[in-house]
């Protein structure tokens, strides 16, 4: 049994009287790649904001390999070893595919650094952003504007980002979100490669993506975890059929 | 928006113009370059935060006065100071103002940014406008400009416009190299993203804020050494030079060179201060010409119009056109 990488503790935010993530507790370990569901406005982009730094709690807890993480900056976070992914594709559109990871791979460079060295001459650096570009799928995009790539791609370089500054522990905020069969489905094989290695927490809406990644899952609504656990076994819970799945599909489906 | 740097031939070319002009220029001219130079300089420091960070400061002359004033308290009344002493000391104060001031205004973005950086600059005025300390309202002369000597040998003249031209010159060219050495370099890429996408440089890691500081101080900083030799040229300082019309000029000189590119600044500050030149010159406009911000303005307006990535922006197209594909080098990144 592994350590769970990240540990969420009774967590909430509240927007005045609004309570966006309410009493959220989970775990995500290696190798268990985490799914959070649910409907719209259920708080999951709130959560992951929460998880990277974004928004900061208002009570409870995140520790993330054993260090209490909740009150940190996003990117102290970062440095720390999370990455995350943005429901609207977060890149730098004008900068090439190369730059947008050999940027994020230089946020690990041991600082200070020299001022008049150029950028391009550190060779650790570059390796980090090509074999975090070839993991995606686009090594032969690299020289390509941002901006040029299609939509799936830019999703694809948006991984590639985090993957480039070596983070133990993933935020996916629905990756598949606008993307065509073909390239959900590279991305689901991407995504399942990527679990065996890293921590993943995965928002998304995609229920034939969820079932097939999910080795855990957890449903929210309203702010709160309706269920949590096995997939299966989550997915027969009367209050999830009620709730949520019964009018995304059958549950004998 | 790339980052577009001109061709090295051109450069070299520029600056081997720029070192012949004394042969032909009298002195009105000379000092009317050096005037240009010490104001592209300045041009420089505020394109490293307007152009390459994105923060739009309007109170860039704080640091231009700061460090003129800074020499003017220092130099002796009747004697000269020395350069090596007054230099470093004007650039060490101005560098802490940035410092100081800067600490406060990174942590605010936009419209605000704007303001606050504004209102720094018109405390720094009302400061040497209202007390005694640098000669109120009526400002110092600087009767004797420094003077570098190396060991008893005077290096450089200052009094000689021709020598004070070439000491800018090379100021100036060691700036625009510096700068581009920086703006390619991880401390500058990091400037670029920041500029185009703050948040996202937060989640991938960098401490988005302590690079602000450090753009604003190196900016700040530039603009100091820019003050200084301005302060050695016309040996007088007053509080106009650190006044928001002064920063409102420079920022004008940016954006009519095209914002983001080094050679922009440099052919935005030439621009502007010939232009100038010459709308005031009685002698072509006789009684309209004390009217000279009337056209300027009108220009200005028609060249946001017209050229709407500035003079600079316009040149880089007029390169791309004639095929000359090697002399953009796109965005850093595209190898």
């Amino acid at each position: 049994m592994t350590e769970a990488i990240l540990s969420v503790m009774h967590l909430a935010i509240h927007f005045g009287g609004l309570a966006a993530v309410d009493d959220v507790s989970l775990e995500v370990k290696i190798g268990e790649l985490h799914v959070v569901i649910g409907p719209n406005g259920a708080g999951k982009t709130t959560l992951i904001n929460l998880l990277s730094g974004d928004l900061t709690a208002t009570a409870g807890q995140i520790q993330f390999c054993g260090s209490e993480i909740t009150e940190l900056a996003p990117d102290e976070r970062s440095r720390l070893g999370i990455g995350r992914s943005y429901q609207k594709t977060d890149i730098f559109p004008s900068f090439s595919a190369l730059e947008n990871c050999r940027l994020a791979a230089q946020s690990r460079q041991p600082r200070p650094l020299n001022w008049l060295r150029d950028a391009m001459s550190y060779p650790e650096t570059m390796d980090k952003a090509r074999r975090a570009l070839k993991a995606v799928g686009l090594a032969d995009r690299a020289g390509d504007l941002a901006l040029a790539l299609s939509h799936g791609e830019q999703r694809q370089l948006e991984i590639a980002m985090c993957l480039a500054t070596e983070p133990q522990l993933l935020l996916l905020d629905e990756p598949l979100a606008g993307m065509g069969r073909e390239e959900s489905l590279r991305m689901v094989e991407l995504i399942r490669h990527l679990a065996e290695t890293h921590a993943v927490l995965l928002v998304e809406h995609d229920m034939d993506a969820v079932f097939q990644l999910a080795k855990q899952l957890t449903v929210m609504v309203d702010g709160k975890v309706l269920a949590t656990g096995a997939p299966a076994a989550v997915r027969a819970n009367r209050d999830v059929q009620n709730a949520y799945l019964g009018y995304t599909e059958k549950p004998d489906d | 928006m790339t980052h577009i740097t001109l061709p090295r031939t051109l450069l070299l070319a520029a600056l081997l113009l720029l070192a012949l002009f004394p042969l032909i220029g009298t002195t009105f001219y000379l000092q009317l370059g050096a005037k240009i130079m010490i104001l592209a300089i300045f041009a420089l420091s505020l394109d490293l935060l307007v152009g390459h960070t994105g923060l739009v400061s309007f109170g860039h002359a704080a640091y231009f006065g700061v460090a003129a004033y800074a020499l003017a308290l220092m130099a002796p009344q009747y004697q000269a100071a020395s350069l090596w002493l007054t230099l470093p000391a004007a650039l060490i104060v101005t560098a802490f103002a940035a410092l100081v001031i800067g600490f406060l205004v990174v942590r605010t973005t936009g419209i605000y940014f704007i303001m606050v950086t504004l209102a720094f600059a018109q405390m720094l005025y009302a400061i040497f406008h209202d007390t005694k300390l640098g000669g109120g309202s009526d400002g110092i002369y600087i009767t004797v400009r420094p003077e570098m000597t190396i060991a008893g040998f005077k290096a450089l003249d200052l009094e000689s416009p021709v020598q004070f031209f070439y000491l800018v010159l090379i100021v100036l060219a060691a700036v625009y190299l510096l700068l581009s050495k920086i703006l390619h370099a991880p401390f500058g890429r990091a400037l670029a993203g920041i500029r185009v996408n703050e948040q996202r440089m937060r989640s991938i890691g960098f401490p988005v804020l302590a690079y602000k500081l450090g753009a604003f101080v190196l900016g700040g900083t530039i603009a100091g050494l820019a003050g200084y030799l301005a302060a050695c040229q016309f040996g007088f300082v007053n509080p106009e030079i650190l006044a928001w019309h002064q920063s409102g000029i420079v920022l004008m000189m940016v954006i009519l060179g095209g914002m983001g590119r080094l050679h922009g600044a440099v052919i935005g500050a030439a621009v502007y201060v010939m232009l100038q030149e010459l709308l005031s010159a009685s002698a072509l406009f006789g009684d309209y010409a004390k009217h000279w911000q009337l056209p300027m303005g009108t220009l200005i307006v028609f060249s946001v119009l017209f050229f709407p990535h500035g003079i600079g922006g316009f040149i880089d197209v007029l390169l791309r056109r004639r095929g000359n594909a090697s002399a953009i080098t796109a965005e850093a990144g595209d190898d």
